[in-house]
């Protein structure tokens, strides 16, 4: 019993307050984005806000499960709960259900379950788990490939299922490896190298080549302009405009077109045809109309007349921009903002490897989020389908952040106690 | 324990959650502070999202006749939510409404959604439309909707052409395309051809004032979108054929199908008793099609395509094309016949006897045909009766019977080619061809539809191939039509049998003993055959099948005029009356037209009720 007791105490109640803070807005601005007359308790179970609190019912249960399961469980048993996802993932592939496109569902009974939410977990488990043993170290070439190994392969079976969006979340433990010692050379040359493949699908290669000159000369005003560094510079440039020109050559010359439209489907963008530019400028009429104070609860009439597609989903956060404006959009980020920052806090105070890095894992996939989401709702990042984290609508998602964050309270908690 | 040595990256992570969050507050506050152009003026403004309906496509038949076309409508939409207080009855006044129906349709709105905009009174004439236009100012919450409505310049081919109505809540489900409200195609051309003639929707985002008027286009129109128009469509029907069969059917109950047996094309598909295609637009469909559904003589159902029949003697000439291909006779084989006394089938035609196979067909001897099937049947190639039977069978699937064509004619039936097991079934096993003799002349289980009857017969003209029929000939500006249309299918026989069965084809029309020698069309080559069906309900079905010109068919036609008789008598006038019309353009029988016209079997039948 003194172990319980010291579990409450050692908790960390302010991430367990934003935590339910969030959750909460979020059911109120589902209830608000698919508000139907007919059926208007928010507690009416035929409706998406009926469900979602259902779903945030089971969430604190599942919260409460994993804070009463031993700590050292989790460091024990992270490949085989990494192992045992990635059956899963097979299976779904094998035997799955498509919805919207992804092959990526169990359906059971009316109710659909979306593995790959739960892939995100297992992996960071996995990678804390590897980079926690003694012999691990980034600084090795060995040991990168190992971790990109684990990042990698739950990726591509998602990128499978035709769910990009999942699959691309995979790529934010680049900052968890970065922070383990990876040299952040790598992290930014990958970084730009995926910019650049996206931007050179997504938009004519001429802007690109435009684009890097002048970065180029940006470049140019900030070093010091020794005939060295500019050489460096011209070196780089020439690199990445020949890696421009080779993606788009083998994009449109060397690939088929079924290819082509495959790859085109895998990046969402023969879906972003049909209307996700469509969507975007609705969201941003909605967001823009909220003004300061927004327009207030279930006064939203752009996000009523249902012209923000996907509302209770992936653009949730129309909802808060119109009906609470600028004022609620503000609490809203600063809420993400405290309890990323929290987490990385926390992690630093680890004496494991293991929970530090897991406790960073938990930080980069939520922050990812957080970021796409929000960033598509406002127009700076491209469509990409991918959930705001205790906020949108869904029970796979919002139980998958559930267990990952209070997974890593529970190893918080228990930190004193390794020694 | 491993010593932690880039503990000061925290600081970069930390950095960049903080700088991102920094950009989505500074694009934040540039969308809802700075930029106005997303806020309204007054918080009474509003923007109206107004759906941009497309025309849909209009139709066109072979020679670039309009079939369908459109006409402008507006519905009247309601959004309850910003109905203000109002002259309620000054606003029945300008509707002609009553105030009952006043709050009934608004009590429907509401319901529906109080804001979202609903229809409050559809399909306002343009003349009404201006005049209330007007005057909607007054009345905030309420806003016109354009909208087309389908119009027909000639009352034909309503079951070719189809209806359009509003969508039912199974297609919204279906396709997020459609919203409450939007039309659909519900049958023929317009249901098989929904996605290519129903275009794409735009969107036009208008501010309103509190005065509901509108005060121009949002952003200047950066995020409306347009409307993009409904393909048109030809389809291969011959209107004035089409036109003329329908008036040669009136007053009869049967159908008339034609098809240019070198495309598989159908020219003329017409069905009797049939409706005007303007009873089903508009407000007034559903009480229409209501009643129509009531009325005795079913005329919403197309006979051409879901109308069985036992196919009667013309089915002679398909057993003759088995016969030859398996060997079972040659066409100089003779059978002798007793006229009203042969057995086990008599036969209703006086001739010669015995005879070979060309001029059985001609006089349409029973006798000779149920030998034929016997002969069918207990072939020696096979090890038993059932084997051949099951030969059989597999021949009359490849004339495409038994299965529908599946092209874009909706709601075809497949007919019956009772098969082995059926007979296994019903006669426990024990069957021979004694048993199942009445398919010999086309009776008992064999059942086609007009439409595979004149297929039949194109596949007979062609000498052994098809293409499966269908209306369609050209998508919008030439957008390939499905390629199954376009694909030659040849039947199980050897085209080598043709020529015999083709060429006793056209002694029904030359032959002295031709069944439809008094209905030969001066000038033409035609080949044909007649049917009479006996119907154990009432008058015999009088059928006739036939194509023409002889050497390269234009035109393959089957007509079936139901408890009429003979199929001399009514079927076979009605189909080389078409034949004549639609080769010549002009029909010079006159005198044949003028009593096919006048005939009328369901006032006569009527009459006698009475
Ligand atoms: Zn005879």
């Amino acid at each position: 019993m003194r172990n319980n007791n010291n579990l409450l105490a050692n908790l960390d109640w302010p991430t367990v307050l934003i935590f339910l803070a969030l959750t909460f807005m979020g059911w109120v601005s589902i209830y608000s984005a698919v508000f139907d007359e007919e059926y208007s308790s928010i507690f009416d179970l035929s409706q998406r806000y009926g469900k979602q609190m259902l779903w945030i019912v089971l969430a604190i249960v599942l919260a409460f499960i994993v804070m009463l399961t031993d700590a050292k469980f989790f460091s024990a048993f992270a490949f085989p709960i990494y192992f045992l996802i990635l059956i899963v993932l097979v299976g779904v592939l094998l035997f799955g259900a498509t919805i919207a496109g992804s092959k990526s569902w169990f359906q059971i009974g009316g109710f659909a379950l979306q593995p790959s939410e739960f892939a995100k977990f297992g992996t960071a488990l996995a990678l804390a788990a590897y980079l926690g043993r003694l012999n691990a170290d980034l600084s090795q070439l060995k040991t990168r490939l190992v971790a990109i190994g684990i990042i990698v392969l739950p990726a591509l079976l998602i990128l499978a299922q035709y769910d990009t969006g999942s699959a691309i979340v995979f790529t934010v433990f680049v900052l968890v490896m970065y922070r383990e010692g990876m040299s952040g050379a790598i992290m930014i040359i990958a970084l730009i190298a995926v910019v650049l493949f996206i931007a050179t699908i997504y938009t004519q290669q001429v802007y690109v080549l435009i684009g890097l000159l002048v970065l180029f000369g940006v470049a140019l005003l900030f070093i010091k302009r020794h005939i060295i560094n500019i050489m460096k510079l011209i070196g780089l440039l020439l690199i990445a405009a020949a890696f421009v020109l080779s993606v788009d050559y083998v994009f449109h010359s060397v690939l088929e077109p079924h290819q082509t439209s495959r790859i085109n489907v895998l990046l969402g963008l023969e879906t972003d045809l049909k209307g996700a530019g469509y969507n975007v400028n609705q969201s941003k009429i909605a967001i823009g109309s909220g003004g300061f104070f927004g327009k207030g609860f279930l006064n939203g009439t752009q996000t009523k007349y249902n012209f923000v597609p996907e509302q209770s989903t992936d653009f949730i956060f129309c909802t808060v921009g119109e009906e609470y404006g600028f004022a609620g959009s503000l609490i809203v980020i600063g809420l993400y903002l405290t309890m990323l920052i929290r987490i990385i806090t926390m992690a630093e105070r680890q004496r494991s490897v293991f929970s530090r890095v897991y406790g960073y894992g938990v930080a980069s996939i939520l922050f990812f989020h957080f970021a796409i989401n929000i960033g598509m709702t406002i127009g700076l990042v491209p469509v990409i389908g991918i959930p705001l984290p205790f906020f949108s609508y869904g029970g796979s998602s919002l139980w998958a952040f559930t267990i990952m964050l209070f997974v890593f309270l529970r190893l918080d908690a228990y930190r004193l106690n390794t020694l | 324990m491993k010593k932690n040595l880039y503990a000061t990256r925290q600081n970069i992570i930390i950095f960049i959650f903080l700088a991102i969050g920094v950009l989505f507050v500074g694009k934040l506050f540039y969308l809802q502070i700075i930029n106005t152009s997303y806020k309204l003026s007054s918080q009474n403004n509003v923007l109206r999202y107004m759906t941009q309906f497309p025309a849909r496509g209009k139709m066109f038949d072979r020679n670039g006749k309009v079939l369908v076309y459109n006409e402008s409508a507006y519905d009247l939409m309601v959004t309850p939510k910003l109905v203000k207080q109002m002259d309620t009855l000054e606003f029945c006044r300008l509707l002609k409404i009553d105030r009952q129906a006043f709050y009934a349709r608004f009590k429907k709105a509401s319901t529906h959604s109080r804001h979202r905009a609903s229809i409050f009174l559809e399909q306002v004439s343009k003349e009404d439309y201006a005049y209330i236009a007007e005057k909607l100012y007054h009345f905030p919450g309420f806003y016109f909707q354009a909208r087309t409505l389908r119009k027909y310049p000639s009352p034909i081919a309503a079951h070719i052409l189809g209806d359009v109505g509003e969508v039912n809540q199974k297609n919204i489900d279906n396709d997020h395309y459609y919203k409450s409200g939007d039309y659909i195609g519900k049958s023929g051309m317009e249901r098989h051809y929904e996605e290519a003639v129903r275009g794409k929707k735009g969107l036009k985002i208008v501010m309103v004032d509190v005065y509901n008027r509108a005060k121009g286009s949002f952003e200047n129109g950066r995020y409306d979108t347009l409307p993009v128009a409904g393909k048109d469509l030809v389809l291969g029907l011959d209107a004035a054929l089409q036109l003329y069969g329908e008036e040669l059917m009136h007053g009869k109950t049967g159908s008339v199908v034609a098809i240019d047996p070198s495309s598989g094309e159908i020219i003329a598909l017409v069905t009797s008793p049939g409706y005007d295609p303007n009873l089903l637009v508009g407000r007034v469909r559903s009480s229409n099609y209501n009643k129509l559904l009531e009325q005795p003589e079913k005329p919403l159902i197309n006979r051409a395509i879901s109308g069985t029949y036992p196919p009667g003697s013309t089915f002679k000439l398909v057993n003759a094309l088995v016969a030859l291909h398996t060997g079972a006779i040659t066409p100089s084989t003779q059978f002798s016949c007793q006229g009203k006394s042969s057995s086990p089938i008599k036969c209703t035609h006086s001739h010669q006897s015995p005879l070979p196979l060309a001029p059985a067909i001609e006089n349409s001897c029973n006798s000779y045909f149920w030998n034929t099937f016997r002969c069918i049947l207990n072939n020696h190639r096979h090890r038993s009766l059932k084997d051949a039977y099951e030969e059989w069978q597999t021949l009359m699937f490849s004339f495409g019977f038994g299965k529908p064509f599946n092209t874009d004619i909706p709601f075809e039936l497949p007919g019956n080619v009772p098969t082995r097991d059926y007979f296994d079934k019903v006669y426990q096993g024990s069957w021979n061809a004694m048993t199942v003799r009445s398919l010999a002349i086309g009776q008992g289980e064999i059942l086609l539809t007009p439409l595979q009857m004149a297929n039949e017969v194109a596949i007979i003209g062609n000498k052994g191939f098809y293409y499966p029929p269908h209306l369609i000939r050209k998508i919008g500006d030439g957008d390939s039509i499905d390629p199954s249309f376009t694909t030659k299918h040849y039947t199980g026989i050897d085209p080598q049998h043709f020529e015999v069965v083709k060429n006793a084809m056209r002694d029904v029309f030359e032959g002295a003993h031709g069944t439809a020698r008094y209905n030969k069309i001066e000038g033409i080559d035609a080949g044909g055959k007649t049917g009479t069906v006996q119907n154990p309900h009432g008058e015999d079905h009088s059928l006739f099948i036939a194509f023409a010109p002889f050497d390269v068919p234009k035109i393959a036609i089957s007509v079936v005029v139901e408890n009429a008789g003979y199929g001399s008598q009514w079927a076979a006038p009605i189909a080389t009356l078409m034949m004549e019309k639609y080769l010549t353009g002009d029909v010079k029988r006159k005198e044949l037209e003028e009593k096919i016209l006048n005939k009328n079997f369901n006032e006569e039948a009527n009459a006698e009720q009475q």
